[in-house]
């Protein structure tokens, strides 16, 4: 199974959790982030740091694995222009309990939004601008530190 | 040392261009040093790279901390703190 895919085309969450299912493991866990209904926002374009983005992407799978007891994990991640609605990343996490898949799915999207180089445009009407970092993800993604 | 420098983000718009090839005084020993060193290019790499605050950089790919050395770079990436997911 390919665990790492940065792509501008559509993913389906089902086919992606069923895959997970697939790897005969008792719990599976997942996250999709979609483009959130801002006021005013009509897109947004997602540009990211080919080359880097996968390693540092397969780095937080790593991580992730050695930390926790997994029987795989996947993440797919849109980049280019998608619209209000559509959806962004996908992180899913397979293991025997449930407390293992669900942190580690946890960590996972907490930690990529962090940790990958990608960065969000808005567009309001035409007017384009880009996305300024929240320090609430830097406090979520911190909460991870041993 | 000849290295490619890339920017994204706003800080491609900034400065103009994705990538630029450049030659580093031996002077400059880290990624910090570099930014000010780009600075003073242009109007644009000064906007760009001019407050350390909003600067994020990357060496082969690896994130790199303000006072990483540049000893083996070939590739080296500034860029704002990230926003995916």
């Amino acid at each position: 199974m390919t665990r790492v895919s940065v792509q501008t085309g559509p993913f389906d969450p089902g086919s992606e959790a069923e895959a997970l299912e697939r790897l005969g493991a008792g719990a599976i866990a997942t996250f999709t982030g979609l483009v959130r209904n801002d006021d005013g926002v009509d897109a947004l374009t997602l540009e990211h740091y080919p080359g880097m983005t996968e390693a540092a992407l397969e780095a937080l799978l790593a991580e992730a694995e050695a930390r926790w007891s997994l029987a795989g994990a996947r993440i797919v991640h849109r980049v280019g222009r998608l619209d209000i609605g559509a959806r962004i990343v996908f992180v899913g996490t397979a293991s025997a309990h449930r407390k293992d898949a669900l942190e580690a799915c946890a960590f996972l999207i907490d930690r990529l939004k962090t940790d990958a180089p990608f960065w969000k445009k808005e567009d309001r009407a035409g007017a384009e601008s880009w996305v300024a970092a929240r320090e609430t993800d830097e406090d979520a993604a911190a909460r991870w530190e041993d | 040392m000849r290295v490619d420098i890339l920017y994204f983000a706003w800080m491609r718009e900034a400065v103009g261009v994705a990538q630029e090839q450049v030659d580093i005084p031996v002077e400059v020993g880290t990624v910090a040093d570099l930014a000010a060193w780009l600075t003073t290019r242009s109007a644009g790499h000064l906007a760009a790279l001019g407050d350390s605050q909003k600067l994020r950089c990357a060496v082969n790919q690896q994130m790199a901390a303000p006072d990483a050395r540049l000893e083996g770079a070939r590739e080296i990436a500034f860029f704002p703190p990230v926003t995916g997911g």
